[in-house]
């Protein structure tokens, strides 16, 4: 990282205090809630109250079992995103993290991949870290990969789709779900993970946690205190834009067979040759 | 444009993904130019040239080695900034996304993901990504140069055109923090067939089939195709399979190429799991069924019946 | 065999559901006061309470460092709220006094009713009779207005928590205690899962149960403290928001067709179509549930509406954008309980009954009753005393006595009851009724419960609409759309007899909003015993189930609707 060393990367304090995961979350629309898109900036509608992440669960949850295995580890939930979304770190806090930090401006509204990963980083980069935790995909598709955008920016490791996390001697040993099965990945702390929703069962928050959440330190940060412009964030800050919408090409007229003296399974077979999916 | 295309190597082979990107490439521009990044992957560079690559350049090195996305980050960067390209396409696969991704931060270049098409619009490049569980297109574009883009896996097919490459051997040069993460073990191809969100063909059964004996008939179908098995909540409900095989709304979401519903009636809670797939083959007795409205083969008639004979003949035609 | 669907009890006993505190002193959760359920009630309730802390910071000491806590079981406030809703705003000026109707929840004033008498395909104006005069009142979503009061409660002080199903009544030394909050993560057959979350014991001085229309806390404490000698009615309202080309502006409510006048169909009910800001319409159909038509749907009667040339009219060029079920309590005075508070604690809102039929109004009466059982609650904790004194709590229900609530209620409360006999009979009696204030008919009629009505399998569902996706939509689709989310391979929270008489099945299978409910096939060789297959998933919670012979538990917190715009 390129913050000035805090106490708790020099090893031996880190070891006495405890690891400090840093886990990034985001508030999407409900899962099932229907979506709307916005008609007039495309950007998905969020006026509808939103919720934490399901994907994100799985990186909080991970956190919270790494902190619990090392005593006076601390877990922080990170969050960027409008005022509203503060509902969603507060769930954070209620499942199990330390402090929750909001990173909030209203310049960084329609941020992509390029901006919204700027601001993390620097967050990130303000917070300090040992550990930095992302779940695997935005229920809502607008953070996909985000986490090896941050890792680049912060000069630090990346390793995704985490289906097993341990960490011990200063390192992480992932195992990491490809199309061709498991590697196993070593990256020396501090790195950046995202984990899959294979690795954890996400815990429930406790009655405790759900009255204990806003007693937690909150912390709201603005652009300016990242040390970030107007320019760098929001559509200024972004380098993709959303034309329009349109609805899908209709699957076309779909073929009718009637199983008429067992012939079905004969035209099947034909409609999948001439498909070229057999 | 200037278009480079990522093209992800696996085993000795070039990607399918990334040459069906390739083809669709050089439809859209002559004199397209690939990447091969990897130890012992000059070979490779032929086969490029023959599926659309007018020029292949190639970081042959050990440190590229693993497939690990951020020593490719490192090399791409460079080539784009010392190359000029203004385009980059990459074939979606878990690497492919982490270098885009990362690639992205180092450029500060516009990345737009899981399209489904690209095409140019008065000299402009537009891309189509799916919204909401696939029920919308968004088209995309970006505002600065270069443009990077990540094509849906499986999008496009490679087409063998024939026609060699200019090969180009370029530097690999890693920097010490993507030094860092180190593979351990490398992946090996586990036994049990593919999981139901990786797979190209999935067949699944429903409360049709009516009793949990006749799955057989589901995983007899699925074998033979090469396929994974999947199961609806009803009967994930009624313990007839687990709940990692079940699809919809509060089970996986799945795309594959194909999609056959065996005895399934498709309200929506199903459906939203799976509309995204390819084509959709549904067979159930009642004509009525939700799932013949947005099927693109809509077979009336017995389970039963019809399912075991189209695995004998599906058995036959693949040979096996 | 009896086609009575009480004489198929569900393997339900409110005893199941009190216990002692078990939890361990440092691991129990200690609050002042303590409300069940995030509606108008229970938030005004914490919010009339945390105002009178402000002036009596003697009592406040005492509460602790959580002096007043709303447990909900859904997402957030709101989110399992449902109704028309016209809302009288006259509790929301007692609870706020000095805020601008305009920075309250509402959509719109009314400006004009209309009461319609609907044939197959005609429609009829009616003069509406005075209980149903709008003027003065707001068009709101209570949905809205339940987000509303949670924002109002926390910045007030009290602590919300949703995601929280109360359990178990916490009961010792015959005295409600606190709450049990129910477990999360535990599998179909009850087997604890990896991420296993017992309940918790919340213990509370005083704890007020709002927890609206088939509370289940609320019937477990109307029967453990026997306070419950009359039975209550329900009618299950299921509901639509359309977004709409061209503006409503008026409110509507219909009568007659779909519902069949004869007496031996029992259906009483009618329809409701109010503008929902400049651009949408909320209607909905409500029918009392001691129908007897075992074919009845209720939904697929608000499908039926729809198809009429008077609201195809108002929907025309629009789009569904919501769907919705409740059950609201029907009996009004003649179905109240006879005590409104127990040893440690108070029933208010629509779990109390406290429903005015004939003006279709209850967001009000929860509200001020909820306000008034807060100034109970505060009085008893003051220094020196505690809620568990005999006749500690009693002031409640002589303010209740006291209020227009019951003034109100006593007036119209034989006009559903007259129901019971038929539309024109029921007519009859209603306008007796108002045209002299309540004094006659001067008898009190009996109600009869739900359950109790011998119910026939007719043929209603030939004139059901089959869905088209665009106005007429089936019952999955619609559950898509309430936003539900419950946990599928979670314990079933539904209890019912398995194995039930035919008849009974059907009935069950029709009225259930959400499809939980299927026949299995048969139990008997005569096949007039089927069994009964449920798929708690689909359940929005709606109560239908325990007015008709079974019983509604509540699911694991979070679970059921998410209801924005009802």
């Amino acid at each position: 990282m390129r913050s000035v060393a805090a106490p708790w990367r020099d090893r031996d304090a880190r070891e006495a205090i405890g690891i400090k995961v840093v886990v990034c979350v985001k508030e999407v629309p409900d899962a099932s809630a229907p979506k709307r898109l916005d008609p007039q900036t495309f950007r998905l509608d969020r006026s509808v109250a939103g919720a934490l992440n399901d994907f994100d669960t799985h990186a909080l949850e991970e956190g919270l079992q790494l902190r619990e295995k090392d005593a006076g580890g601390e877990v922080v939930a990170l969050l960027m995103g409008p005022e509203r979304a503060a509902d969603s770190l507060r769930k954070a806090l209620a499942i199990g993290a330390d402090r929750a930090l909001h990173v909030s401006d209203e310049a960084l509204a329609g941020s992509d991949l390029v901006a919204t990963s700027k601001a993390l980083a620097k967050a990130i980069e303000r917070e300090g870290a040992d550990l930095v935790l992302f779940g695997q995909q935005a229920g809502d598709s607008d953070g996909a990969v985000l986490w090896a955008a941050v890792a680049d920016r912060l000069r630090l490791p990346v390793v995704s789709q985490a289906a097993s996390l341990d960490v011990a001697d200063g390192k992480v040993r992932v195992k990491r779900q490809t199309e061709y099965g498991y590697d196993v990945i070593e990256a020396p702390v501090p790195c950046v993970v995202a984990v899959s929703d294979a690795i954890n069962e996400p815990r429930y928050p406790s009655l405790k946690g759900i009255m204990g959440a806003k007693k937690k330190p909150q912390e709201t940060v603005s652009l300016a205190e990242l040390g970030l412009s107007g320019e760098e964030a929001g559509d200024a800050g972004s380098r993709t834009e959303v034309y329009s919408l349109s609805d899908p090409p209709s699957r076309g007229a779909s073929e009718r067979i009637e199983d008429d003296g067992g012939t079905a399974a004969e035209k099947i077979v034909e409609y999948l040759s001439s498909h070229k999916l057999i | 444009m200037s278009i480079l295309v990522y093209v992800e190597d696996h085993e000795g082979e070039a990607v399918k993904g990334s040459l069906g990107v390739l083809a669709k490439a050089a439809k859209l521009e002559d004199g397209v130019a690939a990447v091969l990044l990897g130890s012992g992957v000059e070979g490779l560079a032929e086969a490029v040239g023959r599926h659309g690559a007018a020029r292949v350049l190639v970081a042959d090195d050990p440190a590229l080695e693993a497939p690990l996305p951020q020593p490719r980050v490192d090399v791409l960067a460079k080539l784009v900034e010392s190359e000029g390209f203004d385009t980059v396409l990459f074939g979606g696969s878990v690497l492919a996304a982490d270098i885009a991704a990362g690639l992205a931060a180092r450029l500060d270049a516009g990345l737009n993901w899981d399209l489904v098409d690209l095409e140019l619009r008065d000299g402009k490049l537009v891309g189509k990504r799916p919204a909401l569980g696939d029920s919308v297109i968004a088209d995309v574009g970006w505002t600065s140069e270069p443009r990077l883009a990540l094509i849906r896996s499986g999008t496009f097919e490679p087409v063998e055109s024939g026609g060699s490459a200019e090969v180009t051997r370029i530097p690999a040069e890693v920097q010490d923090f993507s030094k860092q993460a180190v593979m351990v073990e490398r992946a090996h191809e586990e036994s049990q067939g593919p999981s139901i969100e990786d797979a190209d063909v999935i067949v699944a059964g429903g409360r049709g089939l009516g009793q949990p004996e006749n799955f057989s008939l589901v995983e007899d179908l699925a074998k033979a195709l090469g396929g994974a098995v999947a199961a609806t909540r009803a009967v994930v409900d009624a313990g007839w399979y687990p709940y990692s095989t079940q699809v919809g709304q509060t089970g996986r979401t799945v795309s594959p190429k194909l999609y056959i519903a065996c005895g399934i009636s498709g309200a929506i809670q199903h459906k939203v799991g799976m509309q995204g797939s390819g084509t959709i083959v549904a067979i159930n007795k009642d004509p009525n069924a939700p799932i013949f409205e947005y099927s693109d083969l809509a077979v009336v008639g017995d389970v039963h019946e019809i399912v075991p004979k189209l695995t004998a003949l599906v058995k036959e035609k693949r040979g096996s | 065999m009896s086609s009575r669907p009480s004489d198929f009890p569900p393997p339900f006993d409110a005893a199941e559901f009190v216990a002692e505190p078990s939890d361990p002193p440092d691991e129990r959760i200690e609050v002042g006061v303590l409300v069940v359920g995030g509606g108008p009630a229970g938030l005004s309730a914490a919010i009339r309470v945390n105002q009178l802390l402000e002036e009596r910071p003697a009592i406040r000491d005492r509460l602790g460092e959580i002096p007043v806590a709303v447990v909900e079981k859904g997402k957030a406030p709101g989110a399992h709220l449902l109704s028309g809703a016209v809302v009288n705003p006259r509790a929301f000026r007692q609870l706020f006094p000095g805020m601008h109707t305009e920075d309250m929840p509402f959509r719109s004033k009314v400006e004009r009713e209309g009461l319609y008498y609907l044939t197959a395909k005609r429609s009829l104006r009616l003069p509406a009779p005075p209980t149903m005069w709008n003027h003065g009142n707001y068009v709101a979503s209570i949905s809205e207005i339940g987000a509303w009061l949670g924002k109002q409660a926390e910045e007030g002080g009290a602590t919300i928590v949703p995601e929280t199903a109360a359990r178990k009544l916490l009961v010792s030394g015959g005295r409600v205690v606190g709450i049990r909050t129910g477990d999360r993560g535990r599998g179909r057959d009850g087997e604890e899962l990896p991420n296993f979350e017992p309940g918790s014991d919340i213990a509370a001085r005083v704890t007020i149960l709002a927890e609206g229309t088939q509370g289940h806390l609320t019937g477990v404490a109307l029967d453990r403290f026997a306070m419950q000698s009359r039975p209550q009615v329900w009618a299950l309202g299921v509901k639509e928001v359309w977004e709409v080309p061209r503006p409503l502006h008026r409110v509507i409510h219909t009568m007659g067709w779909p519902l069949r006048g004869p007496r031996k169909f029992r259906e009483f009910g009618g329809s409701f179509i109010y503008p929902l800001g400049e651009n949408m319409v909320a209607l909905g159909m409500v029918v009392g549930l001691d129908y007897a038509d075992a074919s009845l749907s209720v939904h697929d009667l608000l499908q039926e509406l729809k198809g009429h040339p008077f609201v195809r009219g108002i929907l025309a060029g629009g789009k569904r954008v919501a769907w919705g079920a409740k059950t609201i309590p029907e009996g009004g005075f003649l179905a109240l309980p006879d005590r409104f508070h127990f040893p440690g604690g108070m029933i208010a809102g629509d779990g109390a009954g406290l429903v005015n039929v004939p003006a279709l109004k209850g967001i009000h009466y929860a509200m001020r009753s909820g306000m008034l059982a807060a100034e109970t609650a505060v009085e008893a904790l003051a220094p020196g005393r505690t809620a568990w004194e005999p006749g500690a709590l009693e002031s409640y229900d002589r303010a209740l006595k006291e209020s227009y609530v019951w003034k109100d209620l006593e007036r119209v409360r034989n006009m559903r009851p007259a129901f019971q006999y038929g539309f024109t009979r029921g007519a009859m009696v209603a306008g007796l009724a108002v045209s002299t204030l309540g004094k006659l008919p001067p008898h009190d009629l009996e109600l009869e419960a739900d359950a109790s009505v011998p119910v026939f399998v007719g043929e209603r569902e030939r004139t059901y609409p089959p869905p088209d996706g665009a106005l007429f939509f089936d019952k999955l689709s619609s559950v898509y759309l309430s936003g539900n989310k419950t946990r599928d391979d979670a314990p079933s929270h539904l209890r019912v007899d398995h194995k039930v008489r035919r008849e009974v099945a059907e009935a069950w299978v029709r009225m259930c909003p959400a499809q939980v409910y299927e026949i299995g096939g048969e139990a008997s060789p005569a096949g007039n015993v089927v069994n009964v297959e449920v798929t708690p998933s689909n359940c929005v919670q709606c109560g239908a189930i325990t007015a008709k012979g079974g019983r509604l538990t509540p699911p694991e917190g979070g679970d059921g609707p998410e209801y924005r715009l009802m």
